[in-house]
């Protein structure tokens, strides 16, 4: 009852700081400071169409390694944390095999899934998109397999072989921009190209290709694990005889 | 504008009503997630300028006309970071919660005293 | 017009939230908040922000909602209290 009491204060407190700062707020009528730099700046220094993938490879490029980083720290350490060392079976209950439409229908959806993920990707700096929108739909096609297949299992040396490349091609990207160009992941290694066309904007395509891969392959790992184990077919074909 | 921002506040309130009024670890866990969706638009509501359109350059908004004709496009990749690190964060306390549960089968988070005094 | 329409939405998405928090079951609450992250999806593409409407469409509306969803059924032996 004091604790209800204490934790509706401190909500009803925090909501009096908030609205005291909303009354004193005015909405601004043009763009001040640095993102006035970037917008003016962004076409002639960097060549991508697609303003907020420039700000987050190369202007705010140090953050997209931080974030990189950050999650590939958390699906590691969910593989640690759910490693299974003692097999253990799954629970009791009625597992029913899925029907002939959801299998042949998410065989063809699959693919088309993937590619539509690869294509967000290799688009980022022409259209909305980039890597870490392409990368969470090529985790949703793996997720798609894994609803209606209970015996899909993943290749856990191909998922990870692409990770670790491309978060290595991603470094070393950066590094060639300190050796090459003005800096650490400067993206005028390669040239800028036309602007609007699918090789332009430097190493901008590159870069937005490994984290989408990067992306993909380790959110597709953490539903793994979070899955549990796939259960095995010779299984369930005694449980239907034993029936 | 200042409605997209008062919902952002409230969303924000009532995670953090959530997260502190609630004992199962599972909803607390969800509360903390709305509160940082309401966080992520209070951030894009403060950016937005009226009239407004998307930051693409395109046919229809040319590079000359970038500066007048474009909302402001730092809030938005500092929110794409944020939702990014948000569902990490989230699976990984997803994934304490549930080897807390292999070990002392509760979600109570009152069970749990070894590190009380 | 658009004032109306953004009003209906953040409605929706705070009676969203309140059920979230409130609800007795916790498979219930976790579809109100992967509804709330659906709204806000669509109130960032009228914020002129398509690139934060995708990502999180994809990944609080989807990926989120279905890792939780998963560690209930880790945990599941009966808890469904406060």
């Amino acid at each position: 009852m004091i604790k209800r009491a204490i934790a509706l204060f401190l909500v009803l407190f925090f909501g009096y700081v908030f609205t005291t700062l909303l009354l004193n707020w005015h909405p601004w009528t043009e763009l001040i400071g640095v993102a006035r730099y970037y917008v003016s700046h962004e076409l002639t220094e960097l060549g991508a169409t697609n303003l907020v993938t420039a700000i987050v490879v190369t202007y705010r490029g140090l953050d997209t390694l931080g974030e990189v980083t950050v999650l590939f720290l958390a699906a590691t350490g969910v593989s640690v944390l759910l490693r299974r060392t003692t097999i253990t079976l799954p629970s009791p209950g009625s597992k029913r095999q899925s029907s002939e439409i959801l299998h042949t229908a998410t065989r063809l959806l699959t693919p088309f899934i993937v590619m539509f993920g690869a294509y967000i990707f290799i688009n980022g700096h022409l259209t909305p998109g980039g890597g870490f929108q392409g990368g969470a739909v090529i985790a949703s096609a793996v997720l798609l397999l894994f609803l209606t297949n209970s015996h899909q299992a993943l290749n856990h040396r191909i998922l990870k072989t692409i990770e670790s490349l491309s978060g290595a091609t991603y470094v070393l990207v950066g590094i060639l921009g300190l050796f090459l160009a003005g800096g650490f992941l400067d993206n005028r290694i390669l040239p800028l190209g036309e602007p609007g066309r699918i090789l332009s904007a430097g190493a901008i395509p590159i870069i937005y290709t490994c984290i989408g891969l990067k992306v993909g392959t380790e959110l597709a790992n953490i539903l793994e694990n979070l899955r549990g184990p796939a259960t095995s077919p010779v299984l369930e074909e005694n449980e239907g005889q034993a029936q | 504008m200042i409605l997209i921002i008062a919902i952002g506040i409230a969303l924000m309130l009532i995670g953090f009503w959530g997260a502190l009024i609630r004992k199962n670890m599972i909803r607390m866990v969800l509360s903390i997630g709305i509160a940082e969706t309401g966080l992520q638009l209070l951030m894009i509501g403060v950016g937005y300028l009226k009239g407004r359109t998307a930051p693409i350059l395109d046919s229809a908004v040319p590079f000359s006309q970038a500066l007048q004709r474009v909302v402001d496009p730092v809030p938005q990749a500092l929110v794409l970071t944020a939702i990014v690190i948000g569902v990490a964060v989230n699976a990984l306390m997803l994934t304490f919660i549930i080897r807390l549960y292999e070990k002392k089968k509760t979600l109570t988070i009152s069970d749990y005293r070894d590190l009380k005094w | 017009m658009i004032a109306w329409f953004i009003g209906v939405l953040g409605i929706a998405m705070i009676v969203g939230a309140l059920a979230a928090v409130h609800l007795k079951q916790t498979v219930p609450a976790i579809i109100a908040a992967g509804i709330v992250s659906l709204f806000a999806s669509v109130l960032y593409l009228l914020l002129a922000a398509p690139d934060v409407a995708m990502t999180e469409a994809a990944i609080g509306a989807g990926l989120s909602t279905v890792i939780f969803l998963y560690a209930v059924y880790k945990t599941r032996s009966g808890e469904s209290e406060k």
